[in-house]
């Protein structure tokens, strides 16, 4: 809704300042007597004269181009971004010369760029470039989702589509949502023995219960009218899945999956702190004990971004699917 | 279950000898009750229907009287709590393809397009032939509703009568033994609902299959039925009157406006349910 709303406002601007130009030097003449009938004072009429001037002169040349909308466009979107990343950093610079030990915008700047000129070096498993790290992480993110997804749906499904299952898994996922994911790492370093597997279950754990009840929520309500539709046509059980729960409930799906995965970025990173190894959360702390501050400041805007990123990915898939 | 009730409720109801064709569509002292936070309540008491193969009849009567709960069970989407119903001399027991419903609200897949949609009814009912045969069954009832030209759209794509057309398409596709239309066009605006019921009109003529159709529109009922059945006001609805009508076909909607007989069919309706059984402004 909103974009659509942003569009109309960028079209209006350009086209009225060429009416102006058109109404005040050239060819409009009917609309330039109005203009001078009317009171001078008289801003308001003088705009509403301006668009009929334009109305009714109305060559193609004077239309604003594709090109032109886009541009302004563009800056109606781009200027505030601007602006309000500026505003950060004029913060960002004034807290760091309060406080000098917090590194500034510059230096954390020129550290970036020396630490993402080589991010693939690796000379041991303490000392390896920043790109090894964030893949580590995105691994391990990707096998705990990937697992919680592969759990998480088909288990929505049946309690959505079963009261039974419903009622049996209530009471237990009730308990379990609420959790804080760092309080599964300990169950998960007595039981698998080791720091990597550790990380990936609290990732499944804590990532799984969106997937879950988004689903459920999806099949419970498929409208009672597909379902007569399902009832009168006698479909399979397999077709009233693939034909019609399933599409209806994708939607609440990928709105599962994106909080899912969402929160497993979250918990990464804090895990990562804890269990150490490899990945951008180890690698946060790592450089905290190393005394590389710069690096810490890095690190959360890598973390930032690709959370960003992993969201807008799963936005434009999720938009794929959308049917309506 | 008792052989000597079944004969003697349809003699009463047909008084003539009881056949199949007769009562193709057999409804049975049913009575319905549905369990509510309140307490029972008890939607239908007592009902009998025959309805003869090829027979187009109407359920008409004020909102609330249970008329789509008589549909419904005829569907078999309901269970009555007492009673029988026999389609083409079998017991109702589960909704099935035989008895194909055009649902009020059309109850499209908007994933799917106005094909798939069709489709999606003819694979299951004839399942066993070629897909060759199935795509021609699919496009044959799309055409038949006059929808050739939109297969590919989506429902979301298409107006309120094309979507209800699909539905009708979707239902016809089946082949089914009875036709159930549960206020087919009661979502459209006044003109569109006027072709559509021309176009039902037609349709019916050709395939000569047995329907029942909801209704809250006089005009819509006296125009497309054999027979129109007036039922009284809920709690405990019942069936309060039937109507025959023996207008010849073809009927033309602008002929028919002026037909003694129509305006007379017409009245009898209008003064049942404003007169015997007129209902308070809710």
């Amino acid at each position: 809704m909103s974009a659509v709303s942003i569009n109309k406002e960028t079209l209006d601007p350009p086209k009225l300042e060429q009416a102006t130009d058109d109404a005040t030097t050239s060819s409009a003449s009917t609309a330039n007597e109005i203009v001078l009938a009317a009171n001078e004072d008289n801003t308001h009429m003088k705009m509403i004269i301006e668009k009929i001037a334009e109305k009714q002169s109305r060559p193609a040349k004077l239309m604003p181009t594709d090109m032109q909308i886009k541009t302004a466009e563009f800056f109606k979107a781009f200027i505030p971004a601007v602006f309000g990343i500026l505003l950060f950093l004029g913060i960002w610079t004034l807290l760091s010369h309060q406080q000098p030990i917090l590194p500034g915008p510059v230096s954390t700047w020129h550290s970036a760029v020396e630490l993402f000129s080589h991010p693939f070096h690796r000379n041991s498993l303490d000392d390896q470039g920043i790109g090894w790290n964030i893949l580590s992480s995105l691994q391990r993110v990707g096998l705990g989702f990937g697992l919680a997804a592969l759990v998480g749906i088909p288990l929505g499904f049946m309690i959505g589509r079963y009261e039974f299952m419903s009622r049996m898994t209530a009471p237990v996922i009730s308990i379990l949502r609420p959790v804080s994911p760092l309080a599964w790492l300990p169950l998960g370093l007595l039981v698998m023995g080791a720091a990597g597997p550790a990380a990936i279950w609290v990732i499944f754990i804590s990532s799984i219960w969106p997937m879950v009840i988004n689903t459920a929520v999806g099949v419970s309500k498929v409208p009672q009218d597909y379902m007569n539709v399902a009832k009168v046509l006698n479909l399979s059980e397999w077709k009233i899945i693939s034909k019609i729960s399933f599409p209806y409930v994708l939607p609440y799906m990928m709105t599962g999956v994106r909080l899912s995965i969402g929160i497993a970025w979250l918990v990464i990173v804090a895990a990562e702190m804890l269990n150490g190894g490899a990945g951008i959360g180890f690698w946060l702390w790592d450089e905290y004990n190393a005394s590389n501050y710069e690096h810490i400041i890095i690190a959360i805007f890598v973390v930032g971004i690709i959370g960003l990123l992993l969201e807008l990915g799963l936005s434009m898939l999720a938009k794929r699917f959308a049917y309506e | 279950m008792n052989p000597t009730l079944n004969e003697t409720t349809a003699a009463i109801l047909s008084k003539t000898p009881a056949k199949a064709a007769e009562r193709y569509v057999h409804i049975e002292d049913v009575g319905m009750q549905f369990v509510t936070k309140k307490g029972t309540f008890e939607a239908l008491k007592n009902i009998n229907l025959s309805i003869t193969q090829g027979e187009f009849v109407s359920i008409i009567g004020h909102s609330g009287c249970g008329k789509s709960t008589v549909l419904n069970l005829i569907a078999g989407l309901l269970r009555p709590t007492s009673g029988n119903l026999f389609c083409a001399g079998r017991e109702i027991a589960a909704p099935g393809p035989e008895r194909a419903v055009v649902f009020q609200n059309h109850s499209l897949l908007p994933w799917l397009n106005c094909y798939e949609n069709v489709y999606l009814a003819v694979e299951r009912v004839f399942g066993s032939e070629t897909k060759v045969q199935q795509e021609a069954r699919t496009y044959a009832a799309l055409e038949l509703v006059g929808l050739s030209h939109a297969v590919e759209k989506r429902p979301n794509e298409i107006s309120g009568g094309m979507k209800q057309r699909v539905g009708i398409a979707r239902a016809l596709a089946m082949e089914p033994k009875v036709l159930l239309l549960d206020e087919p066009f009661g979502a459209l605006d006044a003109l569109t609902r006027a072709g559509l019921q021309d176009e039902l009109m037609r349709i019916m003529q050709k395939s000569g299959a047995t329907a029942v159709m909801v209704t809250h529109d006089v005009d819509e009922a006296v125009l497309l039925s054999d027979k129109i059945v007036m039922m009284t006001n809920g709690p405990s609805a019942g069936i309060g009157e039937i109507l025959e009508v023996d207008l010849p076909y073809p009927r033309k909607r602008l002929e028919l406006a002026e037909n003694v007989q129509y305006n007379h069919l017409r009245s009898e309706v209008l003064k049942f349910l404003y007169e015997r059984h007129a209902k308070k402004a809710a």
